[in-house]
């Protein structure tokens, strides 16, 4: 099994690190990028690096609150903190597993008009070493948003 | 959400006064656009210039928008910031719209056909 990350090692201190802990549903998401986006690290991200983490967040905690909360009331803690290699993150919520245990593959879906199936594509064209672990009731998925 | 529109001969333009489509308001975007398009036969220019982000949800209110209005009535797109563009490029979206550089090339294009 991938290793994640711990989430609070010591090299996670200070500004470059971010912590959030919000209610999984839209309206807090949205409050919750704004805050992260205007905070070390992120904020001193180049524009380009930064919108790809705002972009990349909101299609993570926007599927937490569809699809792991499907009825409402659940929380996401999300750590983020630079690296040499780009913004580590890992986001943790307490809601329903992935389907199968199994990230989706992001395939673009095949019919003419899609109005949804684009957030996983757009996650695994944006970000690197994905990985998904459940245990202690816990989804925990961690990945790297490269500079 | 905010949508200002205007109406000329073959263009109804609308220009989203908003920062971002996102999961928290994409529903409500798509049920403006729906009122806002229910009379009239103009093609429809979406003018994105203000709109800084957009996410999945927003994409696919846009796309379930462009469905609503039918076969027979476009749906065009001005004025896409860089972040909005790479949504739409990634995602191939870009090669279901024609999507001009700004609201004037789409009125002007539209005068022109």
């Amino acid at each position: 099994m991938p290793q994640v990350p711990d989430p609070a090692p010591d090299h996670m201190t200070g500004e470059r690190s971010f912590h959030l802990v919000i209610a999984a549903d839209p309206t807090s998401v949205r409050s919750g990028l704004a805050r992260l986006t205007a905070a070390a690290p992120v904020v001193d991200l180049n524009a380009d690096h930064r919108a790809t983490t705002e972009l990349v967040l909101a299609e993570i905690l926007n599927n937490v609150a569809e699809h792991a909360y499907p009825t409402g009331g659940g929380t996401v803690t999300l750590t983020l903190w630079l690296t040499a290699a780009g913004l580590s993150c890992l986001v943790v919520d307490c809601g329903q597993p992935m389907p199968g245990g199994n990230l989706p593959t992001g395939r673009l879906p095949s019919v003419d008009l899609p109005e949804g199936g684009f957030g996983w594509h757009l996650i695994r064209s944006l970000t690197q070493d994905l990985h998904y672990t459940r245990s202690d009731h816990q989804n925990r998925l961690s990945f790297l948003i490269p500079g | 959400m905010n949508l200002q529109t205007q109406t000329r001969p073959k263009v109804l333009s609308v220009l989203v006064i908003e920062d971002r489509i996102d999961a928290a308001s994409a529903i409500q975007f798509k049920e403006r656009m729906r009122d806002l398009t229910q009379t009239g036969d103009q093609r429809v220019v979406l003018d994105l210039a203000r709109v800084q982000f957009l996410d999945s949800s927003g994409l696919g209110a846009i796309v379930a928008v462009k469905k609503l209005l039918g076969p027979d009535r476009v749906l065009e797109l001005s004025g896409l910031t860089p972040t909005v563009e790479r949504v739409f490029r990634l995602t191939r979206m870009d090669s279901i719209f024609t999507i001009h550089a700004s609201l004037e090339a789409a009125v002007s294009h539209a005068a022109s056909t």
